[in-house]
C-alpha cells in the first residue's frame, strides 16, 4: 500500500506544478488578447481619460511580470485578490456560489450518467450484436453527434415547452434539494445524454477485450453463464479503462459545460469564466483556471488510484 | 406619436406603414391595446429578462452600460430629471429648476421629504456627491465627458442646488436625466455604491451580477401612481431563444431584444410584441481625415449607393425606418420632418463618384455582431446595393471582442451601432462637434460648429428649431456618417402585463422605467 500513498504525494505535488504553469499561461494568453478590462468595460463609452484612471485605479498600467508575481504572491498566501469588476469584491466570494452549482449539476449529471452508461455497456456486451446492442448504439451515438445546444433546444420544445419542466433553470434562494433537482432536470439530462455514449462504449469495448482472453474462455468451458461470466470475471478487470473514461467525462462535465449553462441560463462556472475573459477580468478568470485545472488534476488521479486498487499486480508490486 | 389597436386583415408590416404614415413614432401596442386602458393596480412579481448581463456589472453608476443595469439603476435609484413617455422632460426628484438668462447657470429646487431606502432625508450634499461622482480629472465614468461642461456645483440650503456651466446650454436638465446621473446618499462628500441604496420605487435585495437582481417595493415611495408591482426580478438570458422560452413558457413576464427571425413565432405562441421607435441607429462611420473618405464627393457617393428600406425589411424584419444620414429620430422634439428622405440612388452615385474625379472605388468595411445585431450582414447588403454604382465595398468580419477598442475610430470605415440621445444638442455634441471624444467620422465643420454653440445657449424654441433643421442638412449633405436605418425598440410580453398608452422612445423598456410604470392586469 505505501507506493500507492507515495504515488498520491507525488502527484500532487506534479500537479502543484501544472496549477502553477497553467496560471502563467492562462497569465500570458489573456495579455495576448486585444485590449485590457478598462476598454472591455466601458466599450463604446471609453474616453482615454477614463481609460488610465481606471488602469492607474487597478495598476492596469504596470508591467506584465509585475502584475503576475503580485497575483502570485497574493495566492500563495491564500488570497486570490478582488474581481476588477466588482472592486472590493473578493474572487473566492465571487466564485463561491456558482461553484457549488456547476458541482451540484456536474455530480447530478453524473448521478444519472454513468450508472446508466456502465449497466448499458455490460448489458451491450452481454448481447453483443443484437438488436439491442445495435439499438443502444446508434441511439448514444447520435445524441453524442448532435451539439449540446440542439440537444438542449429539443428537451425544452418536448419537455419545457409543454410545461413539464421550466426552461431557465435558476435556482430561487431558500430552495430545497427537491424543487432543485426539479428546476435543474433539464440541462442534466442534457449532459446525459451527451456524455452517456462516451462511457458506454468505452465499458463495452473494455469488456469484449477481455472475453478473448483464455481465463474467460476457460471459464465459458466450465458452462459458466454469459452474464456471470461478464459480471464476475470481465468486469473487474476492466476497471481500469473504464475508470479512466468515467473521470474523464467528470472533468467535462465540471469544465466544459458552458453552452449548457448558457441555453438553460444556469449560473455556473462556464459563463462566469466566458465573461471575465471578455472583459479580462484576469483575477477572475486566473481562479476558474486554476479549478478547471484541479479538477482534471484530481479526477486522473482517483482514476489511477481506482486502477491501482482494482489490480493485484499492481497493488502488491515488489 | 399615436396607438394603433390590430385589427385583423393588417399585417404587422402594414400597420408600420401606416404608422409611419402619419408621422407617429410608431408605437404599436397590438393586442393589449384596449386592456392597457384599464386602471394600473398593484401586486405581483414582474420579471423582465434582458437579452444583456454580465458578470462584470456592477451597482457603479459610471460604468453602467446596458439595459440590464440601466433599467437595475431606474428600478432602486430616483434622478433628478426624467424623460416622460412624450419625451418631454419631467421633474422628479428636482421639483422645478430655472435658467440664468445665458442659461449657464442652473438652479433646481429639490422636493421635500424624499427619504433613502435607510430612511435618510434627500439634501442637496447627495446631489452635489453623486454628480461629483463622475467628475474630476480622476474620473473613471463613462459619464465624464456629459458632465464635463460643470465648473462648480454648490448647495443653498438643504433643498436647492446651483450648477454653473462653462456655457450655456438650454438642454442641461435633460442631461441630468442620464442613466448614469442617479441620486445616492453621500457619506463626507463621497457616495458608496455598494451599500445598493437608492431613493427609487424598489428597494435592492440581491444583486449578482451577470444573473439577476431581486427588489421588493418601497413602501415609502414619494410617488404614489408609480411602482405597482410588490416585488421585481431582473434576469440576464444572454441567448435569444433561452429568452423567449423562458417567455413563452412563464418563466418571465417581458423579455427585450426578442429574436427579430423568429419573432412571428413569438406571435403565435400568444405573447404580445410591442415596438417602439425612437433614437436608436446604426451606422456606417467614414473617416473624414483619411482618403478617399476626405472628399465628400465619395461620402455622398456611398450614402447614394445604400439601399436603405432593404436594410430596414432583412437586417430589422421591418422593425425599423429608414435613417436619412443625420441621427436626430423621428421622437425628437426637433427632427427635420421637411428634409427629403435620401432614396437608394445609384445614378447619383455615379455622378458623386466622377465628381470626385474617380471611375470607380474600392473600400473596406469593416463590421462585427459586436457593433448591432446583423452588422457584417448589413455590410455585404450595403456592397451588394453600391456594386450597382461602380463601387466595390469589402466587407471585412471582424471579431466582436474588443470591437470598440480595436475596430470602431480605427478602421476608416466600420458599423455602429448608438442608442441615441433625447436632445439633439446631446447627441450632435457626442457624436458630431469637431473633437468630441466620439466623433467617428472625425468630422469638423465650421457652420455646423456656429450653430452647435448658438443653439445651445438659445432659450428661444423656434430659432431653435430653425437651428437644428440647418443642422440637420449639414450632417445629411456633408457629414462622415452613412445612417441607413433606425431601429426600434423591440419588446414582448406576456398577455397580464398593463402598459400606458404612450410608451417612451427615448429607450428600451419604456425609457428604462418598465419597472415604475407597468402593471399586471
Amino acid at each position: 500500500m505505501a507506493h500507492v500513498w507515495r504515488m498520491i504525494a507525488q502527484r500532487l505535488a506534479l500537479g502543484l506544478l501544472t496549477l502553477f504553469v497553467v496560471s502563467i499561461i492562462i497569465f500570458g494568453a489573456t495579455e495576448l488578447l486585444p485590449g485590457d478590462f478598462a476598454q472591455a468595460v466601458l466599450g463604446q463609452a471609453a474616453t482615454p481619460e477614463a481609460v488610465a484612471n481606471i488602469r492607474r485605479e487597478l495598476g492596469l498600467d504596470q508591467p506584465v511580470y509585475m502584475r503576475y508575481f503580485d497575483w502570485l504572491f497574493g495566492v500563495l498566501q491564500g488570497d486570490f485578490g478582488t474581481s476588477l469588476a466588482q472592486r472590493g469584491r473578493p474572487v473566492t466570494d465571487m466564485i463561491l456560489s456558482r461553484l457549488g452549482n456547476t458541482f451540484f449539476l456536474a455530480i447530478y449529471a453524473a448521478a444519472m450518467a454513468v450508472p446508466l452508461a456502465l449497466t448499458l455497456g455490460v448489458l451491450v456486451a452481454l448481447w453483443r450484436n443484437s438488436l439491442f446492442d445495435r439499438i443502444a448504439n446508434s441511439t448514444a451515438l447520435s445524441a453524442i453527434s448532435f451539439p449540446e445546444f440542439f440537444v438542449a433546444y429539443i428537451l425544452i420544445f418536448v419537455l419545457a415547452q409543454s410545461g413539464y419542466f421550466p426552461s431557465m433553470a435558476r435556482m430561487p434562494a431558500g430552495a430545497d434539494l427537491g424543487e432543485k433537482l426539479y428546476r435543474a432536470f433539464l440541462p442534466a439530462l442534457t449532459l446525459t445524454l451527451v456524455v452517456t455514449a462516451h462511457m458506454m462504449r468505452m465499458t463495452r469495448a473494455a469488456i469484449i477485450n477481455l472475453l478473448a482472453s483464455p481465463y474467460i474462455e476457460m471459464a465459458r468451458l466450465k458452462g459458466m453463464r454469459q452474464s456471470r461470466v461478464i459480471v464476475h470475471h470481465a468486469l473487474p478487470n476492466a476497471i481500469a479503462p473504464i475508470a479512466n473514461v468515467v473521470a474523464i467525462n467528470l472533468a467535462y462535465l465540471i469544465t466544459g459545460v458552458v453552452v449548457v449553462e448558457v441555453v438553460f441560463v444556469y449560473p455556473g462556472l462556464g459563463q462566469l469564466m466566458v465573461d471575465s475573459v471578455s472583459r479580462r477580468d484576469i483575477p477572475v478568470v486566473q481562479a476558474i483556471a486554476l479549478i478547471f485545472a484541479a479538477a482534471y488534476v484530481l479526477l486522473n488521479l482517483t482514476a489511477d488510484v481506482i486502477s491501482t486498487l482494482s489490480n493485484p499486480r499492481l497493488l502488491y508490486r515488489k | 406619436m399615436s396607438n394603433l389597436p390590430r385589427t385583423p386583415g393588417i399585417t404587422r408590416r402594414g400597420l408600420m406603414k401606416s404608422a409611419g404614415a402619419i408621422g407617429a413614432a410608431g408605437l404599436i401596442l397590438p393586442a393589449s391595446y384596449r386592456k392597457a386602458m384599464a386602471e394600473p393596480k398593484r401586486g405581483g412579481t414582474f420579471r423582465i429578462g434582458f437579452g444583456h448581463g454580465n458578470t462584470t456589472d456592477s451597482l457603479n453608476p459610471a460604468l453602467w452600460d446596458q439595459a440590464f443595469v440601466q433599467v437595475l439603476g431606474n428600478t432602486m435609484h430616483n434622478y433628478l430629471t426624467v424623460i416622460g413617455p412624450d419625451g418631454q422632460l419631467e421633474p422628479e426628484l428636482a421639483e422645478s429648476w430655472e435658467a440664468s438668462a445665458d442659461a449657464a447657470t442652473w438652479t433646481f429646487k429639490l422636493r421635500e421629504g424624499v427619504t433613502f431606502h435607510d430612511g435618510k432625508d434627500v439634501v442637496a450634499d447627495d446631489v452635489i456627491a453623486s454628480l461629483n461622482h463622475h467628475r474630476g480629472e480622476d474620473s473613471a465614468s463613462a459619464a465624464a465627458p456629459i458632465v464635463e461642461a460643470i465648473t462648480d456645483i454648490r448647495a443653498d440650503g438643504d433643498h436647492v442646488v446651483v450648477i454653473t456651466l462653462e456655457a450655456g446650454d438650454a438642454d442641461f436638465p435633460f442631461i441630468l436625466s442620464d442613466y448614469h446621473l442617479p441620486i445616492l446618499p453621500a457619506e463626507d462628500g463621497r457616495i458608496d455604491f455598494n451599500r445598493g441604496i437608492g431613493c427609487g420605487g424598489y428597494i435592492l435585495e440581491s444583486f449578482e451580477p451577470g444573473v439577476d437582481a431581486h427588489f421588493t417595493r418601497n413602501p415609502d415611495y414619494w410617488k404614489s401612481d408609480r411602482a405597482w408591482f410588490d416585488r421585481v426580478e431582473l434576469y440576464a438570458i444572454l441567448d435569444s431563444a433561452a429568452r423567449q422560452n423562458a417567455l413563452i413558457t412563464g418563466e418571465v413576464d417581458v423579455i427585450d431584444r426578442p429574436d427579430l427571425n423568429t419573432i412571428h413565432m413569438l406571435e403565435r405562441a400568444g405573447v404580445n410584441i410591442i415596438s417602439v421607435s425612437g433614437t436608436q441607429h446604426y451606422t456606417f462611420a467614414m473617416d473624414s481625415r483619411a482618403d478617399p473618405f476626405s472628399n465628400n464627393h465619395v461620402r455622398l457617393a456611398l450614402k447614394y449607393g445604400v439601399n436603405r428600406q432593404q436594410m430596414v425589411d432583412t437586417i430589422l424584419s421591418g422593425f425599423g425606418v429608414v435613417g436619412n444620414d443625420h441621427p436626430i429620430g423621428r421622437s425628437n422634439r426637433f427632427h427635420a420632418d421637411d428634409l427629403e428622405e435620401r432614396e437608394f440612388d445609384p445614378d447619383r452615385a455615379r455622378h458623386h463618384l466622377r465628381e470626385a474625379g474617380l471611375d470607380s472605388l474600392t473600400v473596406d468595411l469593416s463590421a462585427a455582431d459586436a457593433a448591432f445585431a446583423g452588422a457584417v450582414d448589413a455590410a455585404v447588403l450595403f456592397s451588394e446595393s453600391a456594386a450597382q454604382a461602380g463601387i466595390t465595398i469589402n466587407p471585412v468580419r471582424e471579431p466582436s471582442d474588443g470591437y470598440w477598442s480595436n475596430v470602431w475610430m480605427v478602421k476608416p470605415f466600420s458599423a455602429v451601432y448608438w442608442g441615441g440621445r433625447p436632445t439633439e444638442d446631446w447627441m450632435f455634441s457626442t457624436a458630431f462637434a469637431a473633437g468630441a471624444p466620439w466623433n467617428d467620422g472625425f468630422w469638423e465643420h465650421e457652420r455646423f460648429e456656429e450653430l452647435l454653440r448658438a443653439a445651445r445657449s438659445e432659450l428661444d424654441e423656434d430659432l431653435r428649431a430653425e437651428m437644428y433643421f440647418e443642422m440637420q442638412q449639414i450632417v445629411r449633405d456633408e457629414g462622415a456618417i452613412v445612417i441607413p436605418m433606425f431601429s426600434d425598440y423591440v419588446m414582448a410580453t406576456a398577455d397580464n402585463v398593463m402598459t400606458p398608452d404612450q410608451i417612451g422612445a427615448n429607450t428600451t423598456l419604456d425609457g428604462v422605467r418598465a419597472t415604475e410604470r407597468w402593471w399586471f392586469a
